[in-house]
């Protein structure tokens, strides 16, 4: 029982760990892209090529004076940035990062902090606390950019929801009626993966994961020609760094959850010849070292799949956002999970 | 693998809270004792980008922001009624099928309503 608790414990410090070092790196490899598609340099200052640069900016951000408006509402302005900061770490907790394994004493161990079987309900859970933190933040930062900033972000992030839940039934449709994630990457570890089965279904997800995150082309609330900062227009010091780095979070989590839902997580085709051929047993850890390495490079590519978007696509005006979130995408998902059942039908999942 | 839903599988997301409010509460406490402090009445007041303040920020804003937020509980209700369904729809087969696509009519007639009665449009 402590040795179950201990581990777990170990493995929720290795996921915290991995998900600040990655959210800190993609801010800087962020700069680096942009400057590569404009042509420029980048940062490169702090350390060789600039690699030092996140830990500047954290410590920077350390050291700044913390300003709390005199207007401002305190005990709700400090929560703000607490509570998003806290719902993003705690969305990396039901994504299976890799296979289990068995030491040679016998006893199995699992690379994923729990597996309940209501992970994709825990996910949509923990995500719309996510909206308080920033509604909550802007709304006692007693400020009318931070309040509008605050108000455009969350009818965003709620309209898009919709639609997003809607695509993820019809996912849990093609992978069998299951709520686990655990259980969803299995599925894909015979055969193909999800996104042969749901295209637009990963259309709609990707979409919606971009309005979520608060990502360019959705990044109205925090909209700087109009807004200012937007919802964080009167934060400083690390509680503004929370808020930023919360996001580049929600996006590393966002791309692990498309990568498991949709194209396999720690599976990768020919995986099973190929571990055959190196001779590796099954419950090996070197098995769930490889598979973690394939969810790894599938989350950086669609880390920067992400970046590719925000620094090639113009933002929308607000109402374009609300249109195409409730008037193109929510019929369109409600579509998806017709074609979804009537493949079904054909793959013979459904009968009479 | 076993079970999913003992209490015991719940417990690393309360282990996973504290790491995670450690981080918070430790970022929060050294950037408070860190960071200098020399406040001054201007610094603390709402920025306003340059200009004296007026009023505060406890203003009426657009109802459609209301009305969004009323669409999005009656949609997320209708759409985690659909969870149970998705779940066992092996057991519902055909069924369950067509109770899924009368619900979605449903859902649709809702949808029409609300599209009908403008409650969508930004420009007016």
């Amino acid at each position: 029982m402590l040795s179950f608790i201990l581990y777990k414990l170990l493995v929720c410090i290795i996921i915290f760990a991995i998900s600040l070092g990655v959210a800190a790196y993609s801010t800087l490899w962020e700069r680096k892209f942009a400057a590569f598609l404009q042509d420029r340099v980048g940062p490169d200052r702090a350390g060789p090529k600039g690699i030092l640069q996140p830990l500047a900016d954290g410590g920077k951000m350390f050291f700044k004076e913390e300003i709390i408006p005199n207007v401002s509402n305190r005990f709700l302005f400090i929560l703000g940035p607490s509570l998003f900061m806290l719902t993003a770490l705690m969305t990396g907790t039901v994504i299976p990062w890799g296979k289990d394994f068995t030491t040679a004493a016998g006893n199995t161990y699992s690379f994923q902090i729990t597996d309940i079987n209501i992970g994709v309900l825990y996910l949509l859970g923990v995500v719309s606390i996510g909206v308080y933190g920033i509604m909550i933040g802007g709304w006692a930062s007693n400020n009318k950019y931070a309040l509008l900033g605050a108000i455009r972000a969350s009818s965003q992030m709620i309209s898009y929801e919709i639609a997003m839940g809607i695509s993820i039934i019809a996912l849990i449709v093609t992978s069998g009626g299951t709520l686990s994630l655990r259980e969803i990457v299995e599925s894909q570890d015979e055969g193909v993966a999800n996104i042969v089965w749901q295209p637009l279904g990963f259309l709609i997800f990707f979409v919606c994961a971009l309005a979520e995150t608060n990502r360019a082309p959705f990044d109205l609330p925090e909209c700087e020609a109009e807004l200012v900062g937007g919802y964080h227009t009167e934060y400083s010091s690390m509680k503004l760094g929370l808020f930023l780095f919360a996001e580049y979070i929600n996006m590393f989590i966002s791309s692990a959850i498309m990568s498991a839902f949709y194209f396999g997580g720690y599976n990768f085709p020919f995986a099973k010849e190929l571990y055959h051929a190196i001779g590796l047993q099954e419950g090996s850890i070197w098995i769930s070292l490889i598979g973690f390495g394939a969810f790894f490079t599938k989350i950086i590519i669609f880390i920067n799949v992400f970046m590719w978007v925000r620094w090639t696509l113009p933002r929308f005006r607000y109402d374009q956002l609300m249109n195409l979130g409730w008037k193109v995408l929510l019929p369109l998902s409600l579509l998806n999970l017709g074609i979804t059942i009537v493949v079904e039908y054909f793959r013979g999942n459904i009968h009479f | 693998m076993g079970t999913q839903n003992a209490p015991i599988d719940y417990l690393p997301i309360v282990l996973m809270f504290v790491v995670a409010l450690g981080f918070v509460v430790t970022t929060m406490v050294a950037s408070h004792l860190l960071g200098p402090k020399r406040k001054t009445k201007i610094k603390l007041d709402s920025f306003e980008c340059g200009i004296e303040g007026q009023g505060n920020a406890r203003l009426p804003f657009s109802i459609k922001y209301f009305l969004v937020a009323i669409l999005f509980v009656l949609f997320d209700v209708e759409v985690i009624f659909m969870y149970p369904w998705a779940v066992n729809f092996k057991e519902l087969g055909m069924v369950g099928v067509m109770e899924v696509f009368t619900f979605v009519a449903l859902l649709l007639v809702g949808f029409y309503y609300m599209l009908s009665k403008r409650a969508l449009k930004w420009e007016e």
